[in-house]
């Protein structure tokens, strides 16, 4: 569904990210992991259309989204969460909802300025869904409070609730348990798989616990200064002799971990 | 049902105000001196609801609003008084005249994200003032005579108007995708908000009620010249919409409805007039640093939680219905 070729990105005299590669298929989810400033958020911004990449392809359903800007990316159906989470804080957590169902509305202006059927139809139709949607994330109870006083976790779901809002078909996660002790953790586990299953979306999370990656990732890229240094399942990965050596240090000829 | 019953409720007290203050006007209850001062606060209120919903709601902060004002003043002057045609077409023309130059300087402008877009309106509104003294047609820096046509009636129901319409574009979804821009522009955009195209489209709507207030500014004063449309008179709005609340409809009305009694108000201490008006303004800034009502609206259903001594803490301003 998605196929990234060759995406390299130049700021000034740095090549924050070269060449990098990676196909997505259909339900399927993906992790991007690697070290701190490997580039992995720069991969995320060049796919949502933050940053311009200097080469490459994006390919997305047979359709080149290469330069797009953000807000055409996300009604093409990519949706994103950010690593610094970025709610509308002073809005109710409805609005948060609502307001990502507004590219689709079937309203215009003299509409809202009229109060027309058409306009009632389409706010009821709007509320309708971010409710439901509220509901399957257990945060209806929450409707009508502010979006800064949720719980951190809460926060962090309601993010995720409001990119789905959008309908997109490929999600992209950065960084979902940032923060989160290992109950979380594990909680926020299950929800991605069974966002997957309920929503038919593609998954492609950025993470650094190793324990959700693994334990929920078909496919696994691993970033480094920049390059992709590998790709493949979960066991791959693990037994990688170069992924080690990126996050541990280099061995020596003996096999020990020098650099600990 | 429950929408109509509300629309009937408001439109009857609506009305009745509009005759009651109307009745006062005429058989001198008021008199014609704080009539005229009533009606610039329905001529302020519709500038400075009009500077909120860019301001306020959308974030952007616009510096040039007498510019906006001024247009409309001279385009409907011009209309009234050169080509003698109705009042009502001068002050469409106003507004569509001032919205269609805002749209000009916005579509370059808002693209940027930051600060420029006020720097920008600043220099906008002098622009407009500068070209105005320099064209003859209109009187140039002597002014220009206006016929006067602003009644009470035109000002109540205008300002009416404009409340009504920036109110239900706020709750609807182009006002929420406004309200996120300001907010978080990021993360509006990657919510499938087209933030430019929001953000002219704010800043058009108003300048096209800038321009209409202009209009009946320019109807009611008979008089206008270059020099009232200054920065002065921008920072004036701005004051207003600050002291009000950025981000609330209701609390722009109060606080215009204050300040422009205000200088009235004080007129026994004559000279230290705006020195007591200017404590009085660091005073609210100081206990109210966020404007008198923050973001947060009057309503039945905010009036009723208050008597119930329930504290205000759920329903943000685009739920609260008046």
């Amino acid at each position: 569904m998605l196929k990234v070729d060759n995406l390299s990105i130049q700021f000034g005299g740095l090549k924050a990210v070269d060449d990098f590669s990676l196909t997505i298929s259909e339900k399927q989810i993906v992790g991007l992991i690697g070290p701190n400033g490997a580039g992995k958020t720069t991969v995320f911004n060049m796919l949502t259309g933050v940053y311009k990449p200097t080469s490459g392809r994006i390919n997305y359903k047979s359709k080149d989204i290469h330069g797009f800007k953000p807000y055409i990316i996300t009604q093409k159906k990519i949706a994103r969460t950010f690593q610094n989470i970025r709610l509308f804080s002073n809005l109710t957590v409805l609005d948060n909802l609502k307001i990502s169902y507004g590219f689709n509305t079937k309203y215009n202006l003299l509409d809202s300025v009229l109060r027309t059927p058409r306009f009632q139809r389409e706010e009821l139709r709007i509320r309708n869904a971010s409710m439901e949607l509220l509901k399957a994330f257990n945060l209806d109870g929450k409707a009508e409070e502010f979006a800064r006083n949720l719980s951190y976790g809460d926060q962090r779901r309601l993010e995720i609730a409001r990119a789905l809002a959008t309908e997109p078909d490929l999600l992209l996660l950065d960084e979902p348990a940032a923060g989160m002790n290992p109950q979380e953790t594990h909680e926020l586990m299950n929800l991605i798989g069974w966002i997957r299953d309920n929503f038919n979306v593609s998954v492609l999370l950025i993470e650094h616990d190793m324990k959700l990656v693994m334990g929920i990732c078909e496919k696994i890229a691993v970033l480094d200064y920049g390059k992709k240094i590998a790709e493949g399942t979960p066991e791959q990965i693990k037994n990688n002799k170069r992924v080690i050596e990126a996050y541990l240090g280099e061995t020596d000829e003996g096999g020990m971990v020098v650099n600990a | 049902m429950k929408i109509y019953n509300k629309l009937i409720l408001n439109s009857i007290w609506i009305v009745a105000l509009f005759f009651g203050l109307n009745y006062s006007l005429e058989t001198g209850i008021i008199d014609s001196y704080y009539g005229g001062i009533i009606m610039i606060v329905c001529i302020n209120i519709i500038l400075a609801v009009s500077l909120n919903l860019i301001a306020g709601f959308t974030g952007q902060l616009c510096l040039g609003h007498a510019g906006f004002m001024a247009v409309g003043a001279y385009s409907s002057a011009i209309i009234t008084g050169n080509l003698e045609l109705p009042f009502f077409l001068a002050i469409i023309v106003a507004g569509l005249a001032a919205a269609l130059i805002s749209f000009i300087i916005g579509l370059p402008t808002l693209k940027l994200k930051g600060d420029y877009f006020a720097i920008t309106t600043l220099g906008v509104g002098e622009v407009i003032r500068g070209i105005l003294i320099n064209i003859d047609y209109v009187g140039g820096p002597r002014g220009f005579r206006v016929l006067p046509e602003t009644t009470f009636a035109w000002s109540f129901f205008l300002m009416i108007l404009t409340i009504v319409v920036v109110r239900n574009i706020l709750t609807s979804s182009h006002g929420r995708n406004m309200i996120a821009i300001r907010e978080n522009e990021i993360a509006a955009e990657a919510m499938g908000v087209n933030a430019p195209k929001f953000k002219v489209l704010s800043f058009a709507i108003a300048a096209f009620f800038a321009g209409v207030g202009g209009a009946l500014y320019a109807h009611y004063n008979s008089f206008i010249d270059p020099a009232t449309f200054n920065f002065l008179k921008s920072i004036e709005i701005i004051t207003f919409v600050v002291l009000g609340g950025m981000g609330s409809i209701t609390g722009t009305i109060i606080a215009t409805v204050i300040l422009t009694f205000l200088p009235e108000i004080f007129r026994d201490f004559q000279d230290l007039r705006m020195v007591v008006y200017s404590v009085a303004l660091i005073a609210i800034m100081l206990f109210r640093p966020k404007g008198l009502m923050g973001d947060k609206e009057i309503s039945f259903a905010f009036l009723k939680k208050f008597t119930s001594g329930k504290k205000q803490s759920k329903g943000g301003q685009i739920n609260a219905k008046s």
